[in-house]
């Protein structure tokens, strides 16, 4: 489904990204794990058309991404939960999803949406006509990836979604990627939080210094030592 | 007969029940309010284009004055009917909104906030001249006498009701497109948040445009309802201009609730003041409120904690 070959990105003259090469197979949910600063966060922007790599490719069904411009990227069926949410703070979550179903395609099913999303998070219902910056952060990230599925997407890309919650959030959070899965959706997921990571995706891919380290099935990487290497440097 | 002597007695009485000095207070808040309305609709445009794409038109009056020089030759010229001369206008000023972006904002928006200000005052200068050389410094004037309204002894002009009216329903009409519509959900959205807006598949450079044409429009539409009360010149813009700046100062930059708000207080300084001394005496009035307001509260009166 995604396809990232030989990418190197950056920002200016920092080189974040280095020869990165990732698959992301339709229905499937793949882990991205990694010591902060690592750059997994480029990977994920350099997949949503955030940040444009300098060399490689990227292709989701068939579709280069690289020569799309970043805005037409969503109408493909790509969704980016942006790191720390990134809510509007100042508009209601009712206003929030709705900037989720922003493309034209989504909005006409704006309505039916809307309720798949409120199934989802009972609490964005009771809390619609909120101020989006006024809700705990467990209730942020319900509402950021709530906006992301307005778009009714085919692949979803979530940045460390557990950040900053409180461990009881943090298991809602996993939960939450289980069923978005159980759903038909393909989920790529950034995460600091390597053991419960990995116990949600099929596979997953060890980020080190811009370089891919190590792949492998969950199950693989949980036993093997190069995570333990990766993060602790023995 | 009976009737219009009753009527007589009872204005009378009203007069002298509130007493004159009353009247001309009432009067001087309700002329108040109208500026007011009009001074909102000013600052609505600019803290449009400010909130939006963070750049401050510093010409933003002179647009409007280019827009009461189009209903000028339109209308006196041209003998077009009021309504149409003010729909061309309107359109007109937007289209030179869409371009003043395009040619002047779009290449700077990632150059330092001082050569933003630099160019648009640049443009400010470059259009009061050339209107100097093509339309002359004479005063100009549409030549049409709005009847005065008088009500309980007060002198109210149809022309600052009209333009109160007309200043109100421009404004709802950019509230309910602000709150409505897609677009202008984007067009709050992009305000909070400028680098996730390709996340919402908004292609920003397309609301920088519309929003442009939008501030543009809202020009045109003051300089429909201004030229009704005023002279157009080629600096009639430095009557405007500086005051709205410093409306949208005190309510805030980018602040529509704040630049609102400050309309009416500005308004009612100078139309008050104004009363107790002369017109020029409430201009002085509200600079000085300005002044010590932002001692005071430097950041304006509706700062957003956050």
């Amino acid at each position: 489904m995604l396809e990232l070959k030989s990418i190197c990105a950056g920002y200016g003259s920092f080189q974040a990204l280095f020869d990165v090469s990732l698959e992301v197979r339709h229905g499937e949910a793949v882990g991205v794990i990694g010591p902060n600063g690592a750059g997994k966060t480029t990977l994920m922007r350099v997949a949503s058309g955030l940040i444009r790599p300098t060399s490689g490719s990227i292709v989701m069904d068939d579709v280069d991404l690289v020569a799309t411009a970043p805005h037409r990227i969503v109408e493909l069926g790509v969704a980016h939960v942006p790191e720390s949410r990134r809510l509007f703070p100042r508009m209601t979550v009712e206003d929030n999803l709705k900037m989720g179903g922003f493309v034209p395609a989504a909005r006409p099913k704006f309505r039916r949406q809307l309720e798949v999303v409120y199934g989802l998070f009972p609490r964005l219902r009771e809390r619609r006509r909120q101020l989006a910056g006024s809700m705990s952060g467990g209730e942020q990230q319900m509402c950021a990836i709530g906006r992301a599925l307005m778009s009714e997407p085919k692949l979803l890309l979530l940045d460390e979604p557990s950040a900053g919650l409180a461990p009881v959030l943090v298991e809602q959070v996993f939960d939450l990627v289980k069923r978005i899965r159980a759903g038909g959706l393909t989920v790529l997921i950034v995460e600091q939080n390597v053991q419960q990571v990995l116990r949600a995706v099929d596979r997953a891919y060890l980020l080190k210094a811009g370089r891919i380290h190590a792949a492998g099935s969950a199950a693989e990487l949980l036993a093997s030592d190069s995570i333990r290497e990766a993060y602790l440097g023995v | 007969m009976t009737a219009s002597a009753k009527r007589i007695s009872e204005s009378e009485r009203g007069g002298h029940d509130l007493g004159i000095f009353d009247v001309f207070l009432l009067e001087a808040l309700i002329n108040g309010i109208l500026l007011g309305g009009v001074l909102a609709l000013l600052s609505l445009g600019l803290n449009l284009i400010f909130g939006v794409i963070d750049v401050v038109w510093i010409c933003y009056a002179e647009l409007i004055m280019l827009g009461m020089y189009g209903m000028y030759f339109l209308y006196t010229i041209y003998h077009a009917p009021i309504w149409v001369a003010a729909v061309i206008c309107i359109l007109g000023v937007g289209v030179l909104g869409v371009m003043l972006h395009v040619l002047v904002i779009a290449p700077l928006l990632g150059a330092a906030p001082i050569n933003q200000l630099l160019a648009t005052g640049g443009v400010l200068f470059f259009l009061q001249s050339a209107a100097t050389v093509l339309f002359g410094i004479e005063f100009k004037n549409l030549g049409l006498r709005l009847p005065v309204l008088k009500v309980w002894g007060m002198f109210v002009s149809y022309s600052r009701l009209l333009a109160f009216a007309a200043a109100l329903i421009g404004i709802v009409l950019v509230y309910l497109l602000l709150t409505r519509t897609y677009t202008g959900t984007a067009i709050r959205a992009i305000a909070q948040d400028r680098q996730i807006m390709p996340l919402m598949g908004v292609d920003s450079r397309r609301i920088y445009l519309i929003t442009s044409g939008l501030g543009g429009a809202l020009a045109g539409l003051a300089a429909c309802l201004l030229v009704l009360q005023y002279d157009v010149h080629p600096f009639v813009g430095l009557s405007f201009g500086p005051i709205t700046f410093l409306i949208c100062v005190l309510g805030s930059l980018g602040n529509f609730v704040g630049g609102f708000a400050a309309a009416f207080v500005f308004a009612e300084i100078i139309s008050v003041g104004g009363l107790y001394l002369d017109l020029e005496w409430g201009y002085v009035f509200a600079f000085a409120f300005f002044i010590v307001m932002m001692f005071v509260r430097p950041e304006g009166l509706m700062v957003r904690r956050s």
